[in-house]
């Protein structure tokens, strides 16, 4: 019955996170826009698994776990970016620059 | 309308709200403490879903886990000061609402198409009574796709490895 709005909702959040990612310059403010992405795509799979099964919500389940695993692996990376260059301002992050 | 459908609006309406302040906001915290918000709602819609264990997860483990440590290191880095915005500037700004917008746009159009869910109770809630709402997740967990679960126990444990390798100044 919701399926419809269900997708639209997360076809908006989805494209909002998109947007978070490519206006921000914060690696942080970043970071938290990716996970905004991978709720939207959650609620997909959850809008999803009321019409097609169970399989839909262990999805999710592996995406939380994932997405956790991401956030600590991603935070420390951040937190050596900023150990090492005292910003995480992308702009000013140009390690890779020749 | 049913009770539903519009509790479903609210919340999804406070989801987008929300999102649109946590992409907008220049403070850093003022960003996270909006996407916390944006995850309530988000959980909510998860219990509207007949996802009610996951909603639980939801709050647990990005509201509560995930979220706080986005909101520690922040403070740590000490960036909930002012200072300048890290937003870009105008033709960023246009080149981005454009990128996104043309997503979104696509997004909506292929959800569009999806067919209609079947009225009446859902398959998800039938099988939440005959199983209850933590069984009907944990059975097919345990049995189908258990051998995914131990890989992710795995991934969590080379996580914790790279996150300690990472964060230490010196092995």
């Amino acid at each position: 019955m919701l399926l419809g709005p269900a997708l639209s909702v997360s076809a908006v959040l989805f494209a909002l996170g998109v947007a978070g990612v490519l206006v921000r310059r914060n690696a942080i403010v970043i970071f938290m826009c990716v996970e905004l992405m991978l709720n939207a795509v959650n609620l997909t799979f959850i809008a999803l698994a009321q019409s097609l099964g169970i399989a839909g919500q262990i999805f999710v389940f592996f995406v939380m776990a994932v997405a956790a695993a991401e956030a600590a692996v991603g935070l420390a990376i951040i937190l050596a970016l900023f150990r090492h260059g005292r910003t995480v301002n992308l702009q000013n992050i140009t390690l890779l620059k020749g | 309308m049913p009770a539903t459908v519009l509790l479903f609006w609210s919340f999804a309406g406070l989801a987008v709200l929300s999102a649109l302040l946590c992409i907008t906001r220049k403070n850093p915290v003022a960003s996270a403490l909006w996407l916390v918000v944006t995850m309530f709602q988000i959980a909510a819609l998860f219990v509207l879903l007949d996802a009610q264990f996951l909603a639980v997860l939801q709050v647990l483990v990005y509201a509560g886990a995930i979220m706080v440590l986005f909101l520690f290191v922040i403070m740590l880095l000490n960036l909930g000061r002012g200072g300048a915005s890290d937003i870009r500037g105008p033709a960023g700004l246009a080149v981005a609402t454009l990128l996104a917008g043309a997503l979104g746009l696509q997004l909506f159009i292929v959800a569009r198409t999806a067919p209609a869910g079947t009225p009446g109770a859902s398959q998800m809630a039938l099988a939440e009574q005959a199983e209850g709402m933590v069984g009907v997740v944990a059975r097919p967990l345990f049995t189908t796709y258990l051998v995914p679960f131990e890989i992710t126990s795995v991934l969590l444990l080379v996580a914790i490895v790279g996150a300690v390798v990472l964060a230490k100044r010196q092995l």
